[in-house]
């Protein structure tokens, strides 16, 4: 199964171009001999990158802006471009107070999801571990079906069930617990991990394991002195894409949760929607935003390089 | 776990000693088969059960729900739901607003798919004909919004868009030096609270098929590019004749994919409606299905069972492509 979480982002295997280190093509013809009309498409070029660039970033750099922009300046006709009186109250506000009334407070929600997405990281990258080892290094009759129905599983949208798997959650008492939460995540992402794990797996080279067989390993130490060294980074990569996904996902989270259990992103919904004692303190809620943000943005940053490789391994390795 | 291999029949030019030897191989091919179906299978015990019991049994028992009148009442009181047919389904389509919504999230998906593939396609060509820098400044912008966690970026651009304080209808005031569009609503028309709902998936969508087509182009020989510019092809030839077929399964893929995510979009629709959408006129598949709300058990597993086959269906495409292009 896989909830509208799977949808955000998708890292693996292939190992496409690193973005920001290679160059895809040399320019030689062109810059044999800068014209007039060669140096007009140079700039004309470089403004539609400087475009791109401002128009991606400006609503990460705003949020972070009105983050640190005192509540009264936020709210008024002349909006605030730069933080020009400099607070931390924000992010204060943001940490102290409740969502709502009888709702959860930042540091808690954190702390559920920081939990539950630790342990759906750690079972995840257990089980999906496993599972790419059988499917990369054993052959077996029902080897092939399995593949097929991990790849159909991941396309069947987890939150197309919603209401069937809050029944079947409610009849375990699972219901607003994070151990329920989790289960639902850990089946969500798994499909994918474990496509791309088998990726990461396949691509060491069974020879290695061969030749330390010969020199009197066992077929497990094999594996484990030779080739798991060697999957470290892949494992790196698609926990990362686990991480992202458990602590992006909304929808579930939104049904199954509630009160003092809320996590971050229901948090962050009940917190800018209604208001505790007046109105909605918006710096609070973007200081909220970017504490949210924060954690996602840097792992991003370390997997940038293979961000897009899993989904269209097959296709990019052409 | 069944074995597959079949003894080597008797062979009257097979020495006896190649026979017996032959015997001996296949006998040590079939033990390790037999080793690698118990390992493998019970490697995959664990994902296995996982799968079962939180994807295959929901999605078992959601189809007999349909089926039937099943309602939280019937949880409650512990009374067995009632099989009525395809009743479920009959209402969904003649007695609800789901036809409306299944149009609408068509109308969405078609829109956001061929603006987020468009600009991700030209932006990836532009960042192959940057210098370095430029490149990486590029990279750094999408990778940001790339990495904005959907509700977030829903709240900042949400804020941006605001009636009162937004920054949107200070600019356009600012540009059209008037008073117009103080206290312009954006989420109360339909229309409007879609062009706002665009630009922001969008504006998140762009990175991945940017990215990915970039790095499909990187494929492209330079040197046959080089001697089709030399004999005189222009941009776009050289696009449709030798970059186009590269990145054409790369393509492909993306499209299938945005399809299935533009289709199951739920957390930017939901955020928005909240700071002041009309629910009722700006439902997709997922927020209808979700404020359906809990107890209507059999209709609402009626509108999941629907979804599922819809993007099961869409997604064909993507797996056997997949399949095709991977060595398994």
């Amino acid at each position: 199964m896989s909830t509208q979480i799977n949808v955000g982002t998708q890292l693996g295997t292939a190992g496409a171009a690193d973005v920001l280190d290679k160059p895809v093509r040399r320019r030689s013809i062109e810059t044999r001999r800068p014209s007039g009309k060669k140096v007009f498409t140079r700039t004309m070029l470089n403004v539609a990158a400087l475009v791109v660039f401002l128009c991606s970033v400006f609503p990460v750099y705003y949020m972070v802006n009105l983050a640190f922009t005192p509540n009264a300046k936020i709210v008024s006709r002349t909006p605030s471009l730069f933080p020009t009186d400099f607070t931390v109250n924000n992010f204060v506000s943001a940490w102290t107070r409740e969502a709502a009334q009888g709702q959860t407070d930042f540091p808690h929600a954190l702390g559920a999801t920081v939990t539950v997405t630790a342990g759906v990281l750690v079972v995840t990258l257990l089980f999906a571990f496993l599972a790419s080892v059988a499917l990369a290094r054993f052959r077996f009759k029902g080897r092939r079906t399995f593949i097929v129905s991990i790849l159909i599983v991941q396309m069947i949208p987890g939150e197309a069930m919603m209401f069937t798997i809050y029944g079947m959650i409610d009849d375990w008492r699972l219901l607003n617990t994070l151990l329920g939460l989790g289960i639902v995540y850990t089946a969500a992402v798994i499909p994918f991990t474990i496509w791309t794990l088998r990726g990461f797996v396949a691509g060491v080279p069974a020879d290695l394991e061969e030749a330390a067989m010969i020199d009197g390993c066992t077929k497990a130490q094999a594996f484990w002195k030779v080739t798991f060294p060697l999957l470290a980074p892949g494992l790196v990569s698609t926990g990362i894409f686990a991480f992202i996904q458990a602590w992006n996902e909304f929808t579930m989270a939104l049904l199954l949760m509630s009160g003092y259990n809320l996590t971050l992103m229901p948090w962050l919904n009940a917190f800018q929607s209604s208001s505790v004692g007046g109105a909605v303190n918006w710096g609070a809620v973007m200081a909220g935003s970017t504490m949210i943000a924060l954690p996602v943005m840097i792992f991003f940053l370390i997997v940038q390089g293979r961000m897009t490789g899993g989904l269209v391994s097959g296709a990019v390795k052409g | 776990m069944a074995t597959v291999t079949t003894p080597a029949g008797p062979d009257s030019r097979l020495t006896p000693s190649r026979r017996e030897l032959e015997q001996k191989v296949t006998d040590r091919e079939r033990r390790r088969r037999r080793r690698d179906a118990r390992g493998g299978w019970g490697l995959l015990t664990p994902a296995s059960i996982i799968l079962a019991i939180m994807v295959g049994y929901p999605a078992v028992l959601m189809v007999i729900q349909s089926f039937t009148d099943y309602t939280v009442k019937n949880k409650v009181q512990g009374t067995t739901p009632n099989f009525i047919g395809i009743q479920n389904y009959i209402d969904l389509f003649t007695k609800s607003d789901f036809p409306a919504v299944l149009f609408r999230s068509l109308a969405l998906m078609v829109v956001l798919t061929a603006l987020i593939l468009t600009l991700g396609v030209v932006i990836a060509v532009l960042m192959t004909r940057l210098g370095r820098v430029w490149r990486v400044v590029v990279s750094v912008g999408l990778l940001l919004a790339w990495a904005m966690p959907p509700l977030t970026a829903t709240v900042v651009w949400g804020w941006m868009f605001d009636t009162q304080y937004g920054l949107v209808n200070w600019v356009l005031n600012t540009l059209t030096g008037t008073t117009e569009w103080t206290n312009h609503s954006w989420l109360l028309e339909p229309l409007s609270f879609f062009f706002v709902l665009t630009i922001i998936v969008v504006w998140q969508g762009i990175p991945f098929v940017a990215f990915t087509t970039y790095a499909g182009l990187g494929q492209v020989p330079a040197e046959v590019l080089e001697a089709a510019s030399l004999d005189g092809a222009s941009g776009l030839r050289r696009f449709r004749f030798i970059v186009f077929p590269y990145v054409r399964s790369i393509l492909t893929v993306v499209l299938v994919l945005q399809i299935i995510w533009n289709l199951r979009i739920f957390t930017q629709v939901y955020s928005l409606q909240t700071r002041g959408g009309v629910a009722a006129d700006t439902n997709v598949l997922g927020t209808y299905l979700f404020r359906q709300g809990v107890g209507e058990f059999g209709a609402t597993a009626a509108i999941g069972v629907f979804m599922v086959v819809l993007l099961l269906a869409l997604s064909w495409g993507y797996v056997r492509t997949t399949l095709k292009e991977e060595e398994l």
